[in-house]
């Protein structure tokens, strides 16, 4: 019984969708989290010592010190650039390998194991390595995020194209499709939604990377105002940029979803979504 | 023309078991042949290696050993000759219905007003003018099917080959494509190989069914019913229904045939 009302309502998605309108919108339940846990953290913080910690309205005024200085928006830039730079290398780089690696068995036998074991790499201990190598500046924040971003998308891309059916493929050979055609028309539409999971993953994982790298270099972009803060014990100041950066993630995060729903809304209706 | 000749083929293939290598011999000299225009069934219990013969025809596997003829010449991969219905339809769930039957042309070079022209035309013949646009999870099983069947016409192949392609199918959604397909061969005339492992579906589409069991050709046996049978209610209640349908389970069972 269960399973034949599931079904039905996968058949016909308006009318899932109708009877979803009818509950509490996501986004309200999501808001509300958010004012409840806002009020608490205001009303807890105020009594704790603003060396060893702070909330959300000393934070806010500390914000928009930052803000009208200037200082805010140079800082931003200093790490948006770098940021950009490297997650979009990562992306253009981790993906097309990923995609190779996982179609021919050739190249998996000889890179696969670099890929592994890239993903473990204790990358922290090599930054005051890659500052050597790179400077203070753009570059080594850049290269950092890079490294830190692109073995979670190419491993992600590497998997989603060992769980592509081999019917699929099948399919391009019975209408004589050469290789490439193969991985540009059948895989890559079909790895899809893993390699938006693999982006999803690496966003966290960049973000903590420019902050890393910030902090060994310690000149320039939000972690420096962080870790410069911190120095000065002026908390709510050093809470500016880490509530910053969450929210950039976040909002990431949900373009990378708004994105993966656009390039493959056939996911999500295959996929379970009825849940509790 | 499209005729299409299995000599001697062979397929072997090692299996690893617990650790010990086996070697299967999924094909035993296979050998029978589609006259051109002509629907044969390929019958047998999972196994037999009916699937395997269909995608070595295909061009998908290699044989062992033996050939294969598509009008004379070798089958050495795959080729615009043959086209290929899968299983379960395998349509591109990322493309529309008319995008997938587009595919399979796009792959041939068509391009253009001619691209737009066939894959409509196609789509028209299994009758999905209206539900172009639907992904393949909006579609049934059996829309979703024909689809499949439209996208392997589209390329224009002398021959189909359709690997149990109505097996997936609620029984009166196959009973509906059964007839579609026959009434499709009357209007195309193209050389149809059709593997299946439903009895009733072997008798009623083909006019030869080869039974196989074991790898081997068992029995290839000839049915006496008259086309067109697009009015499959009719043709089930025919006495050589029931006694060719008969003779075949016997086959299946490697049973002597009897003398009626």
């Amino acid at each position: 019984m269960v399973e034949s009302v599931e079904r039905q309502s996968q058949a016909f998605p308006e009318e899932e969708r109708e009877a979803r309108a009818a509950t509490v919108p996501r986004w309200a339940i999501t808001s509300a989290s958010l004012v409840v846990a806002l009020a608490l953290w205001e009303w807890l913080g105020r009594d704790i010592n603003p060396v060893f910690g702070s909330y959300p309205s000393a934070i806010a005024v500390a914000f928009w010190e930052l803000a009208r200085s200037g200082q805010l928006a140079t800082a931003l830039a200093q790490s948006l650039q770098p940021f950009a730079a490297g997650f979009g290398l990562a992306i253009l780089i981790g993906v097309p390998l990923g995609l190779v690696i996982g179609r021919f068995r050739l190249l998996e036998a000889a890179f696969g194991i670099y890929i592994t074991a890239g993903y473990a790499l204790p990358l922290i201990a090599l930054v005051p390595l890659l500052m050597l190598w790179l400077g203070l500046g753009f570059a080594v924040k850049a290269a950092v995020v890079l490294l830190m971003s692109i073995f979670p998308i190419c491993i992600n891309t590497w998997l989603g194209v060992r769980a592509v059916p081999k019917s699929l493929i099948d399919v391009g050979k019975s209408l004589v499709a050469s290789n490439a055609t193969i991985l540009r028309r059948i895989v890559l539409p079909a790895t899809l939604p893993y390699i938006m999971a693999g982006i999803r993953l690496a966003v966290g994982r960049a973000v903590v990377a420019m902050i890393v790298a910030e902090f060994f270099t310690a000149i320039s972009g939000l972690g420096a105002i962080i870790i410069n803060s911190a120095n000065n014990f002026d908390t709510a100041k050093m809470f500016v940029p880490v509530i910053i950066l969450m929210v950039l993630a976040s909002l990431l995060t949900w373009l990378i979803g708004a994105i993966e729903r656009r390039v493959a809304p056939w996911q999500a209706e295959i996929a379970g979504r009825d849940r509790e | 023309m499209g005729e299409v000749r299995l000599i001697e083929v062979s397929k072997r293939f090692a299996l690893r078991v617990g650790g010990a290598a086996q070697t299967v011999q999924a094909l035993d000299r296979v050998s029978f042949e589609v006259e051109d225009g002509e629907i044969v069934s390929l019958i047998g219990p999972s196994g037999c290696g009916k699937t395997t013969a269909l995608r070595i025809a295909m061009g998908l596997e290699s044989a062992t050993a033996g050939r294969v003829l598509v009008d004379g010449v070798e089958v050495k991969g795959c080729g615009y000759d043959r086209g290929m219905v899968f299983q379960q339809a395998e349509l591109l769930p990322w493309l529309t219905a008319l995008e997938n039957v587009k595919f399979g042309l796009e792959m041939k070079g068509v391009r253009g007003a001619a691209l737009e022209e066939r894959a409509m035309q196609c789509l028209e013949l299994v009758g999905l003018k209206d539900s172009r646009h639907r992904r393949p999870y909006q579609l049934s099983g059996g829309m979703q099917q024909r689809v499949g069947i439209a996208r392997a016409l589209a390329i224009d192949p002398k021959v189909l080959l359709m690997d149990e392609p109505f097996g997936a199918l609620d029984a009166q959604t196959r009973e509906g494509l059964q007839g579609e397909l026959l009434d499709l061969h009357r209007r195309t005339r193209k050389t149809v190989l059709f593997v299946t492992h439903d009895l009733d579906e072997a008798v009623l589409v083909a006019d030869r069914v080869v039974v196989m069991r074991e790898g081997r050709v068992e029995e290839v046996l000839t049915v006496p019913l008259p086309r067109p049978r697009d009015d499959l209610a009719t043709v089930r209640g025919r006495t050589e229904f029931a006694e060719t349908r008969y003779r075949i389970w016997r086959a299946l069972h490697a049973l002597p045939a009897t003398a009626h």
